[in-house]
This record gives structure tokens, C-alpha cells and sequence, in this order.
């Protein structure tokens, strides 16, 4: 009897036959069937989530004491994240070894050990199968064979490893460091936002979205739209166009910064914001406590939007400080997971400040809905229209960082897309 | 396996026993009356005119039942004052971009669980259907309203509403407050 405690390393990799489709010649040109097509999904959660990659799925904080866990997901799998008796992290899938249930059904919680509901398998904090009911059968008769091994039906678990607080997980075993997959850039970006100190949770958002999983990373690394679609961004000074910015990318282009420094006080009304429709110099929050920015990163940034491959979008934007976790569910819906936190050492009112301003963010949030329904806007489109290539075509491949009205970012995604997907 | 949070926002207000039955009869219609008003207003899309339900120190909160439970404070939309409460209305009438949509509140009876120093305690649940163009209408949200108003005149204010919902996964984006 073989049943097997690990991923095979290779499951799922073998493609439907996606001959048919072609990647136009121009690098612009993005084909609609990358956000529609069933075999590009499912190829995608091989190649790429369950691939040579450190998936986001949980903090640190959420599991702060041993037997703490939350429900999370790398791809579309749904996975736990728990910390065992001896304190360490672990993440492994939530499917019994016996007859497959999603077992954990609770956001979070706190345990001792995982029991299958439907026959009371039961598995320890680090996903080792502990004990089936019934081993030796009644009087004798019945019961597992002689040679059931419990250790050959564990929990099938996830290679993982955290930095400062933030924990990613692989169905890899022979993948790079976190460190070395983020690269020097990136990883002081990382750390602008996670510097090491203790983390507080304020709460999480959840929503779906219509819409295909990779069209929220191309959000993050789109600086053309946050003028234009993000009036409240613009009508209230947080992000002008012309305020200093910078979009970078880390060497493979699979993850991008967009860095934004506002500066004190109110934007003038220069000449370069006369195409900005909605910035209004007169226009005043009511209440402006909201956007108020309360100093506290030696950073000369006062937003840094960070998109980490394949599923996190890390944000500091003023003092809100979150991570979005992205779940495909299919290639025309996905799930948004907003992990919203501040420091442990934050006082009382610092607290209060920070969840005052996520006002902005979230499925409810001032610019959060413009971004949710563009997208689904987008999904609708390639959905429903004839297939038709979209285009990227802003800016230069080689220009510098600090050129943003462009979609380098963007062409540099797919670039590694391709190479990762083999298309 | 046990949640390690206390449902507390699954707990139902105690009724208070003191409260006499004509007087709590009459503070119920007035809180529906509320509440219909309400309704109607969001219903119509007069967002504007949301902020005129609360006083001027009024506190309004959208509260996801998960995040409730587990005692974490974040809440989807929340407005501190009169102020908050204009800026949200303003945000959404005048700088965020979203399908055009219809929203229907359902409300159920209200229940009133208490009346001391002039503030009125109150729940009641509700239901918000969402209909966007060519495409069938669906649940936005289902949730409870946890509620404190005051007598201002002779009609209510909110000095406090917590709109707790149970819709944790959120249909795309929640536009117009529950």
C-alpha cells in the first residue's frame, strides 16, 4: 500500500496540449487567453504555485502560541498554517491522507491535534498521522492491513520558512533561499515594510473577484492607472502625478516596488497635473485625520506598493501597513485575502490612527473598490468579447526606475511568465 | 479543534426586563420608522443624505462577524464623527469608480434591549441585495445591526451603529454603506 507524506515534485506538470494557442510576436501584446483559458490555469498552478516558488500564507502573528493555526492556501490548494509543540511553523494541506476531506473548516483556532471529522483520523501539530480507530479491527476481525504504516499517511506538508514575521511556504524542497528568490532589492523593500519588530493583527478583509488572479498583480505594477482611476488618491493630495515615484524590478522581473514619496502639505498646482482631471486644489477632507501621515520609517518613501511572485501584494501607504493574499479559484474568479496589521509596540492612539486610514484600503476601501471593480471590469471584457490581443505598450524596456508613466513592469511579468510556464 | 475567539458578536443582547412593554413598544416603532428612512434613502442612492441618520460625534462601523469574533478591531468601513461620515458620502458620490448598481435593504423587526440616560439600545438584522446591469441580482450582505441611537427632537439619531455581517467573503467590493 503506497500513499506518500510529500508532493510529487513533478504532479501535475505534464500540460493539456496548448498548442493552439500562440503568444503574439509584438512584446506589448498580452493574449487574452492567459486570463480565460482552463489549461493555462491549471498549467499555472503546476508550473508556477506549485512550482519553484515561495508562496505567502500567513504571518507570524497569527500563530503566536503552539497550537495556534489559520486556514490558508498556496495556489487554489487549501492548506493549514500551525505551530507545532516545539514552536516551529509548519504548513501542510488540508485534505485527510484517508478519504480526502478538507477537514478544517475554521478561519483560525487554537488545538492540540487535527481530527478528521468522517473517521476520526487524527494528526499532530506538524501534520504526522497519529492514530486511525479500529488498527486491529473488532474481536479481531477486520482493520487496517498488517502492514499499515501510520507514518506513510501524514499530512502531505509544505517546505517553509519565515522572515521577520512573515511566513512563505513551497511545495518545493530544492528551492533557492527566500532571500536569494527576492533579491537585494527586493528584500530592502521587504524590509521597509517588515522590520523586524513584532507584529500586531488588526483584522483581515476577504472578498472574491471576477476576474483572473494574474490582472491584481498587473494592478500593482501599473503606475499609469493610480492617477486616473484613483480620484480619491488625487482629489486629496496622496499621489499626484509628478510627486517623486520609482517602479523597479527585481533581475528575473517576477517582482516589482512602486515607491511613491508624498510631499508635506498639499500638492501645488503645477502644470503637470492640468491632465489629471480630478485633482482639485481646493478640495479638503472633512476630516482629514484619514490621510494624515505620522512619521515613523527612516524611509524616504511615503508608499511602497510591493508585488512579491506569484501571490502577495505587501502595501504601506501612509501608516497602513497590510499584505493581500491572492487564491485563484479558477481562471475567471479569484480570492483577495487583506491582512491587515500594525507594530506590537504601537500606542493606543498610533492603533486607532492605523485603522482609521484603512479606510482607503480593503473591499470597502476608497481606492480598494476602484481596483476590484476595474478588474472585474477587465474580466468581463475578455470573457464576453471576441479574443482580441491587449496591449501593454507604455515606456521603454530600458529606461530607468524612476520613468513611471509606463508598462515595463508589466512586459517584465510575462516575460518571466512565459519562461516559467514554457509558452 | 476549538475557535480560540468567544463569539461575542453572536451573543444576543440580554432583553432588559425593566423596560416597560408600551414603552418598549413605542421605541420599537420608532427604531423601524428609523430604519425605514434609512433604508430608503440608501436604497434611492441619496448617499448624501446618509450622514443626516447620525449625531454629530456619531460612530459608524462595518465589522466582518470573523474579525468580530476574534476580538480584532479592523473594520471595513468605519467613521468616527460627522466629519468621516461626510467624506465617506463625499468619496463615494464623487471619487470612486464602480459599476452603476441598485442595492435593496431588507431590515427585519427591530428588537430594543435597553433604554437608560436617554440612549436607546437596538438590533435589528438585515439583508442587502446588489443588482448591476445585465446580470441577476445577488446577496451583497447579510449581517446585524448592533445600534444606539438618542431622541434628537422628535426623531432618532444614531449615535452608534455597528453593522456586524456574515457575508465574510465579500462579493467583489461593498460600495454603499449597509
Amino acid at each position: 500500500m503506497t500513499n506518500t507524506s510529500r508532493f510529487d515534485p513533478d504532479d501535475g506538470a505534464t500540460p493539456d496540449d496548448v498548442s493552439d494557442l500562440r503568444w503574439p510576436a509584438d512584446p506589448a501584446e498580452i493574449p487574452d487567453w492567459i486570463y480565460t483559458d482552463r489549461r493555462i490555469y491549471d498549467l499555472e498552478q503546476a508550473r508556477i504555485f506549485r512550482g519553484h516558488t515561495w508562496n505567502y500564507v500567513a504571518l507570524d502573528v497569527e500563530l503566536p502560541q503552539p497550537g495556534d493555526y489559520i486556514r490558508s492556501y498556496i495556489g487554489d490548494t487549501p492548506i493549514i498554517v500551525a505551530r507545532d509543540a516545539d514552536g516551529r511553523v509548519r504548513a501542510f494541506e488540508n485534505r485527510c491522507a484517508h478519504r480526502g476531506a478538507e477537514f478544517c473548516k475554521s478561519y483560525r483556532g487554537s488545538t492540540k491535534q487535527f481530527v478528521c471529522p468522517y473517521h476520526q483520523w487524527t494528526y499532530d501539530l506538524s501534520g504526522a498521522l497519529v492514530s486511525v480507530p479500529f488498527r486491529r479491527g473488532v474481536k479481531g476481525l477486520g482493520g487496517m492491513p498488517a502492514d499499515f504504516e501510520l507514518g506513510a499517511h501524514n499530512l502531505r506538508s509544505l517546505n517553509v520558512t519565515t522572515r521577520h514575521g512573515v511566513v512563505f511556504a513551497s511545495f518545493q524542497d530544492d528551492i533557492e533561499s527566500f532571500e536569494d528568490y527576492l533579491g537585494p532589492e527586493m528584500l530592502d523593500q521587504f524590509d521597509t515594510v517588515f522590520d523586524g519588530r513584532t507584529l500586531k493583527l488588526l483584522g483581515v478583509h476577504r472578498n472574491t473577484l471576477q476576474g483572473n488572479w494574474k490582472l491584481y498583480q498587473e494592478n500593482l505594477k501599473d503606475p499609469y492607472h493610480a492617477t486616473l482611476l484613483h480620484t480619491y488618491l488625487t482629489t486629496f493630495g496622496l499621489f499626484v502625478a509628478g510627486n517623486k515615484t520609482m517602479i523597479m524590478t527585481d533581475a528575473k522581473g517576477r517582482h516589482s516596488t512602486l515607491c511613491n514619496a508624498r510631499p508635506q502639505g498639499r500638492p501645488d498646482n503645477d502644470p503637470s497635473k492640468s491632465e489629471i482631471r480630478s485633482f482639485h486644489a481646493a478640495m479638503q477632507l472633512a476630516d482629514p485625520r484619514v490621510i494624515q501621515l505620522i512619521p515613523e520609517k527612516d524611509s524616504p518613501w511615503t508608499s511602497n506598493a510591493i508585488t512579491i511572485w506569484p501571490n502577495l501584494i505587501l502595501l504601506r501607504q501612509t501608516n497602513i501597513l497590510g499584505a493581500r493574499q491572492i487564491v485563484p479559484m479558477g481562471p475567471n474568479q479569484f480570492m483577495l485575502i487583506w491582512t491587515t496589521f500594525g507594530f506590537a509596540d504601537d500606542s493606543p492612539e498610533m492603533e486607532q490612527h492605523r485603522l482609521r486610514q484603512n479606510n482607503i484600503f480593503g473591499p470597502g476601501g476608497f481606492i480598494g473598490i476602484d481596483d476590484n471593480e476595474a478588474i472585474k471590469f477587465v474580466q468581463d471584457g475578455v470573457m464576453r468579447s471576441v479574443p482580441r490581443h491587449g496591449v501593454a505598450p507604455l515606456g521603454k524596456d530600458e529606461e530607468g526606475p524612476d520613468v513611471v508613466i509606463t508598462d515595463r513592469a508589466i512586459r517584465s511579468m510575462y516575460r518571466h511568465y512565459r519562461a516559467e510556464m514554457g509558452l | 479543534m476549538t475557535n480560540a475567539a468567544q463569539p461575542a458578536a453572536a451573543q444576543p443582547a440580554p432583553a432588559h426586563a425593566a423596560l416597560d412593554p408600551a414603552l418598549r413598544r413605542d421605541l420599537c416603532f420608532a427604531v423601524q420608522e428609523f430604519n425605514a428612512d434609512y433604508a430608503d434613502t440608501l436604497d434611492r442612492g441619496d448617499i448624501e443624505a446618509w450622514p443626516g441618520f447620525f449625531t454629530e460625534d456619531g460612530v459608524y462601523r462595518l465589522i466582518a462577524r470573523d474579525n468580530a469574533d476574534a476580538g480584532l478591531p479592523l473594520s471595513l468601513m468605519s467613521c468616527e464623527g460627522m466629519g468621516m461620515l461626510k467624506d465617506r458620502a463625499y468619496a463615494i458620490a464623487h471619487t470612486e469608480m464602480f459599476a452603476p448598481r441598485y442595492v435593496l435593504h431588507v431590515i427585519s423587526p427591530a428588537r430594543v434591549s435597553d433604554y437608560r440616560g436617554g440612549l436607546i439600545s437596538a438590533q435589528a438584522n438585515y439583508a442587502i441585495l446588489e443588482t448591476l446591469v445585465d446580470e441577476p441580482t445577488r446577496l451583497l450582505q447579510c449581517g446585524r445591526y448592533r445600534d444606539t441611537f438618542v431622541m434628537h427632537g422628535d426623531r432618532l439619531l444614531l449615535k452608534e451603529r455597528n453593522c456586524v455581517y456574515d457575508t465574510v467573503l465579500v462579493p467583489t467590493c461593498v460600495v454603499y454603506p449597509p
